[in-house]
């Protein structure tokens, strides 16, 4: 398919990436609100175009544990959910840090705790960043605030996953999942050859040919010792990633005395508020986060030193503030607003809170 | 003529299989894995499909059966090894995929992925370990574990109004049109041993069929947890665990053995048993 521009849902862009990105799988398990993933791959009938495997799982369990499986033979493999099914995949999650097989997960994040609401929320910051399952773990996270971002991401995501043989977490929420907004396509990846698998994947489980000793693909390591070297090779990892791969953007910062600082649809609510404020005079500019880990620590704490104050807006009860405070070092005032359980702030909520508690 | 004379490539009746490595098997003295492991690796070997085959272990005493497999291997999360090898298997059509899991692992945490996995036809190997008990943690009670039998959780034998039934998870798999080759099998004999390596031989080619999943249930001892040695524990299987997990074929090419009837799959008095 050639570059085209078309208007489209988040969670078709997220689909339709996946196929054009040359993505091999997609295992996926039903749930409110980015079933269309799942939905626009079976319509698109992708096994009789570019040769992609979709199936229906019988659970965000086996989902999860599929990707693994298809995943570490060496192939892109994906797949998508919504909070209460992340919540399920969190085993299978530390499996594949641990197992270090790339592959990537969309999250479009929906009000809880528990079943909680279908409506968008930001609530699953903590469980994206710090961890989620049990060990010293770190998912790549990147959180789009557009459709078209949906869909870039996702090439973006397979780039970074086989880099650095780790799962990529495209964390959006259901507001963005489920928005119409254009987004320019792009010409078709064709899907790895033989070769291909072959070259970028040499750790992979593609079957064992004489010429090498067998591939084995586990996070089990009962000697702890040696438990240890992995972890430290893990982390090794993770803090190449925090030097190189922290993606943010920065809106009218350079003279802002205030900045709010947000990702996602908050992100987007605040780049009106921003418009608002700048037509009272006030001089605020938004910090959008792109990657949530790795966390821009240091341009917060270079901003830190310029403006007077930051208001964090995020839909939850205050997670990403925490992250924002430690790289700032609690040296200026740093305040949260945000809405939660499905509702979504307005812009002048959100500046009547920055006026409120960071101006005053 | 010295011994040595008769050390000669044309005079070997024997010999290890390479697609076992030379890893010294954790398994205990008197244990059905390292026979289990042997037959399928040389099946793996005869059928020449070394480079093609991918195994799945599980989490239980047979984690790390990685190590003694000479092909390529993943070692899933509990009880995850179908959905694992079912991806392994679509993504991968033109290879051997097989899952080796035991009763915790298969029966009990796995329970939805065996089933979903039969029931989709997935065209892959799942082989079962059946010792009726929690080998690696210790001895707990498996949703195999018989009626009576005593286990770490069921110090005073298992009760049917506390525990509930033990499973048959081989008849239940049996019932599913997405089944193509269900079998019992045991490896405590030399001639048990060679029926076993048959059906394993069958439910790797039935792969070329892409007819739907087949299973091999190996009915094995576990004389540590069970507490006997290796020549008590055979004995006592045979006198507990067959009447329970009766031994042969269910379903090939996807159809019912003529002498399995219904009262045969539903078995609704199991037997109750007592052990030390």
């Amino acid at each position: 398919m050639a570059k085209e521009l078309k208007l489209m849902k988040g969670n078709e862009a997220i689909a339709r990436a996946m196929i054009a990105s040359g993505t091999d799988g997609y295992f996926g398990y039903p749930i409110t609100p980015q079933s269309e993933v799942m939905e626009t791959l079976m319509a698109e009938k992708p096994w009789e175009t570019t040769g992609m495997v979709v199936l229906q799982a019988e659970s965000e369990l086996a989902s999860i544990n599929m990707v693994y499986g298809g995943a570490a033979t060496g192939k892109k493999v994906a797949t998508s959910s919504s909070s209460p099914g992340i919540s399920l995949m969190q085993e299978g999650l530390t499996y594949l840090a641990g197992a270090e097989i790339p592959c990537v997960i969309m999250n479009a994040m929906r009000g809880g705790p528990g079943l909680g609401t279908i409506q968008p929320a930001q609530s699953d910051y903590f469980q994206s960043v710090k961890g989620g399952g049990h060990g010293d773990y770190q998912l790549y996270t990147i959180a789009p605030s557009s459709v078209q971002e949906m869909y870039d991401f996702v090439f973006d995501a397979w780039d970074i996953a086989f880099k650095y043989r780790n799962p990529v977490l495209i964390l959006t929420d259901g507001a963005i999942g489920q928005c119409m907004e254009k987004c320019y396509t792009r010409d078709y990846i064709p899907r790895w050859t033989e070769e291909e698998r072959r070259q970028h994947a040499p750790w992979g489980t593609w079957g064992k040919p004489a010429t090498r000793s067998h591939n084995i693909i586990t996070s089990l390591e009962l000697e702890s010792s040696r438990q240890e070297v992995f972890n430290q090779k893990l982390q090794a990892k993770y803090r190449e990633m925090e030097e190189k791969e922290v993606r943010f953007e920065a809106l009218n910062c350079e003279d802002a005395d205030y900045i709010f600082v947000a990702y996602g649809t908050s992100a987007r609510i605040c780049m009106k508020s921003m418009e608002l404020a700048r037509a009272k005079g006030l001089k605020v500019g938004l910090l959008r986060l792109i990657t949530l880990y790795p966390f821009p620590k240091k341009q917060i704490a270079e901003l830190a030193k310029k403006v007077k104050g930051m208001l964090c807006v995020e839909m939850s009860a205050g997670q990403m503030i925490e992250d924002v405070k430690l790289a700032a070092n609690c040296s200026i005032p740093i305040e949260h607003y945000g809405r939660f359980g499905g509702i979504i702030p307005s812009p002048e909520e959100v500046l009547e809170a920055m006026e409120k508690e960071i101006i005053k | 003529m010295a011994n040595l004379d008769i050390v000669k490539p044309e005079n070997l009746v024997y010999t290890k299989t390479k697609v076992l490595t030379d890893n010294v098997m954790h398994y205990c003295p008197g244990c059905g894995h390292g026979t289990a492991h042997r037959i399928i690796a040389e099946v793996i070997d005869e059928m020449g499909i070394q480079d093609k085959t991918i195994g799945v272990s599980p989490v239980g005493c047979s984690v790390l059966a990685y190590n003694y497999f000479d092909v390529d291997f993943q070692e899933a999360a509990h009880g995850r090894a179908p959905a694992v090898a079912t991806a392994i298997k679509r993504l991968n059509p033109d290879c051997f995929v097989f899952t080796y899991q035991g009763d915790g692992d298969l029966a009990a945490i796995g329970t939805a992925e065996t089933l979903h996995a039969a029931n989709r036809g997935e065209n892959i190997t799942m082989v079962f370990i059946n010792n009726g008990i929690y080998g690696m943690t210790g001895g707990q009670m498996a949703p195999t574990t018989l009626v009576g039998m005593k286990s770490a959780t069921t110090p005073y034998g298992r009760r049917v109004d506390l525990n509930g039934y033990p499973l048959r998870i081989t008849e239940l798999l049996a019932t599913l049109p997405g089944t193509y080759y269900v079998t019992r099998q045991s490896v405590h004999t030399p001639g048990n041993v060679r029926k076993a390596k048959a059906a394993i031989r069958k439910a790797f080619e039935n792969q070329k069929l892409n007819k739907g999943l087949s299973f091999v249930e190996i009915c094995s001892s576990c004389n540590s947890g069970w507490k006997m040695t290796p020549v008590q524990a055979n004995k006592w299987m045979e006198e507990n665990m067959f009447p329970n997990y009766p031994l042969g074929d269910i379903k090939v090419d996807g159809k019912l053995c003529e002498n399995i009837t219904a009262e045969r799959l539903v078995l609704d008095h199991p037997l109750t048993v007592v052990n030390k």
